[in-house]
């Protein structure tokens, strides 16, 4: 789950990280009022979850009240790379002497926590990092030490920043993994973390990243959940428990591990066709999650054939085919479906679904043929 | 031989009285695995299948000498439930739990490694030593004993893999599922290290998928290896940025592409199929049956 700049800067806030002065709006009037409230330039920055707002018109100066009306009027309802902006973030407009970047994410290569620091701010990190790989300083937490002092030293030393901005940068450090810690976040981002004329230090901006499996025990963020940019049937689908991904082909897919319904798309497009859906119902593949995934793909108006593949384990094909004729049974089925069945008792299950709806298929590269020929018919 | 699980195998399952844990339990005895306890809290004194139920790894430690764990506790308390087993110094956990927070396997992977415990998952089907022992969830009626070895970040693709080479009477050393996660215990490269030096193990089954760069480590291990290794990558046609249902399974910042991989694994001389049924002719024609 990804938290938008106004959210990241709350918890900022709440943590002790200096964050500018400034309030969130949804209409040009509040913009005015906050703008006249701050006093002097502002800045209004479109909320919505993706990077590069600023080229993309989003973020705007203003001198005072009357001007930020007017960039709010602009800003408030525009697309930006297919999100409509319905607020945004007024804050006093920082005067900048310099601009770093700085990050703690979660290495999956090394399986542990990095700080990320550049005195390149401000910038696309990953063009930094391709063009001058000398200015990015990456530095990987030991989970048992946690980030102490003399790591952080080490990290502005080697980036070669003063000691005046080591002393603020590393209260601020301290806090960011505090935070990634506290909100079981993958990435704390502050980008950039501005040095102002007057020597403070600032986060002019600020995104995080939320573990999905760890809301249980973030609750306060849980409830936030925007469900940004995801499609209806997603929404659907988290609604029924569902492991699904929307995907822009016409062959509906189930399937019973996250392995085997990648490898199940893949096969589709090794036919020539695309599937319109990923969707694993797990392991045991019993009745009740089958009729439940079969009538979300169904709903999918993309769908012109259904591709079930599911491997018969522990649950036998038989057991598995039963479930499936027990499911259509009380489902409207408009559109071919394929089923194959592999592994234990395969053959019983398949034998059970002569005579039904259901078009039997042996072998995945035969399932898959049959599908997409199926869509395309 | 066969690596990491055997006869001389001696489990406990954390979590046996669950519907899970009591339900595998069943299973792994039934597969001859020398299941010698449970643990619930608060639940010690009890039987599961016959299996005595402890309150505390400890006590199970102290009482029936066990050297494997199999966890079936739920997300939230499952990392402690690893540590938990290993503080205790039991030598393999093998964590079935999906969804576990990142932040705890972060701690928890650095606790394992640096006790020298070898953790398995999470989010994984466990192991099998084909006709020898199964500390996992996996079907044990596809399985036969035989030379070929098999690591894999997916469960029921792996079963694919395992029927169609037992159709073809090709048997199977040990089968491993290390996970879909993005934090894990075991890593390709720590299998293919243990297959490379099992005498049983002549060629080893590697099945990836997009997300991370373990295949790409393990291709450069690869190279070094005298056992063959076929491969093959699930996600070909995977879209960026989405999250194919393993945690661990995305392409994010252009990182972690199938072709990424499958470059990676054709330069250090591995066959990577293109399909299933490939797979089981490119161990075929090594094996030559």
């Amino acid at each position: 789950m990804n938290l938008i700049e106004s959210q990241a800067k709350a918890i900022f806030a709440a943590a002790g990280i200096p964050v500018p002065r400034g309030r969130l709006a949804a209409t040009p009037e509040e913009v005015r009022d906050i703008a006249a409230e701050i006093g002097g330039r502002v800045v209004v920055k479109a909320q919505v979850p993706i990077g590069g707002r600023g080229k993309a018109g989003g973020i705007q100066l203003a001198d005072g009240p009357d001007g930020a009306y007017e960039q709010a009027r602009q800003i408030l309802g525009m697309d930006l790379k297919g999100f409509k902006v319905e607020q945004v973030l007024v804050e006093e407009a920082a005067a900048i002497q310099q601009e770093f970047y700085l990050s703690i994410t979660t290495d999956r290569d090394r399986q542990a926590n990095v700080v990320i620091f550049s005195t390149e701010g401000g910038v696309d990190i990953e063009e930094v990092a391709e063009k001058t790989p000398e200015k990015v300083i990456k530095y990987w937490i030991d989970a048992g030490l946690g980030l102490r002092d003399y790591h952080i030293r080490d990290i502005a030393f080697q980036a070669g920043v003063s000691t005046d901005v080591l002393k603020q940068l590393a209260p601020v450090l301290h806090t960011m993994y505090g935070i990634l810690r506290a909100k079981d976040a993958m990435l704390v981002e502050i980008n950039p973390l501005a040095l102002l004329e007057d020597g403070r230090i600032v986060a002019l901006d600020g995104k995080m990243q939320i573990d999905d499996n760890a809301l249980f025990r973030q609750q306060d963020i849980a409830a936030d959940k925007r469900e940004e940019g995801e499609h209806p049937l997603e929404k659907e689908a988290a609604r029924r428990g569902l492991a699904y991904v929307k995907l822009d082909g016409h062959v509906g897919v189930i399937g019973n591990g996250a392995g085997l319904v990648m490898t199940t798309l893949d096969m589709i497009q090794r036919s020539g066709g695309k599937a319109a859906n990923f969707l694993d119902i797990g392991g045991g593949a019993r009745a009740e999650v089958v009729r439940n995934a079969l009538e979300l793909v169904l709903s999918d108006p993309d769908v012109k054939s259904v591709l079930i593949n599911v491997f018969g384990g522990i649950t036998r094909g038989d057991e598995v085919a039963r479930g499936l004729l027990d499911a259509i049974s009380t489902l409207e089925i408009k559109v071919p479906i394929v089923v194959r069945l592999a592994g234990t008792n395969a053959e019983e299950g398949l034998a059970l679904l002569q005579g039904s709806p259901l078009t039997p298929a042996d072998t995945f590269e035969e399932a898959a043929r049959k599908a997409v020929e199926a869509a395309s018919a | 031989m066969s690596i990491l699980v055997d006869k001389n195998t001696r489990l406990i399952v954390q979590g046996i009285t669950g519907r899970e844990g009591a339900f595998h339990a069943g299973q792994m005895l039934a597969y001859g695995t020398n299941v010698v306890g449970g643990v619930t809290p608060g639940r010690g004194g009890q039987e599961v299948h016959g299996v005595p139920v402890f309150n505390t790894v400890r006590e199970a430690v102290e009482t029936v000498r066990p050297n494997a764990s199999i966890i079936f506790v739920p997300p939230a308390f499952a990392a402690e439930a690893i540590l938990e087993a290993a503080e205790n110094g039991i030598e393999l956990i093998v964590a079935i739990t999906e969804g576990i927070p990142v932040q705890d396997m972060i701690e928890t992977v650095q606790y394992v490694r640096s006790q020298g415990v070898r953790l398995i998952g999470p989010n994984c089907p466990g192991l099998i030593s084909a006709e020898k022992a199964l500390v996992g969830i996996l079907p044990g009626r596809i399985f036969k004993e035989g030379p070929v070895g098999m690591v894999s970040r997916s469960g029921t693709l792996t079963y694919e893999v395992v029927a169609g080479l037992s159709a073809r009477d090709i048997g199977q050393s040990t089968v491993v599922g290390i996970g879909g996660d993005p934090i894990i215990g075991t890593r390709f490269i720590d299998v293919l290290q243990m297959f490379e030096e099992d005498p049983q193990t002549e060629v080893v089954v590697m099945i990836g998928e997009i997300g991370g760069s373990d295949e790409e480590e393990a291709a450069e291990y690869i190279k070094t290896m005298k056992t063959p290794v076929v491969s093959f990558i699930s996600g070909r046609t995977a879209p960026e940025g989405k999250r194919m249902g393993h945690a661990g399974a995305i392409i994010s910042g252009g990182r972690g592409t199938a072709q990424s991989k499958v470059a990676a694994l054709e330069a250090a001389g591995v066959p990577v199929a293109n399909t299933i049924s490939e797979i089981v002719d490119h161990v075929a024609g090594i094996l030559k049956k």
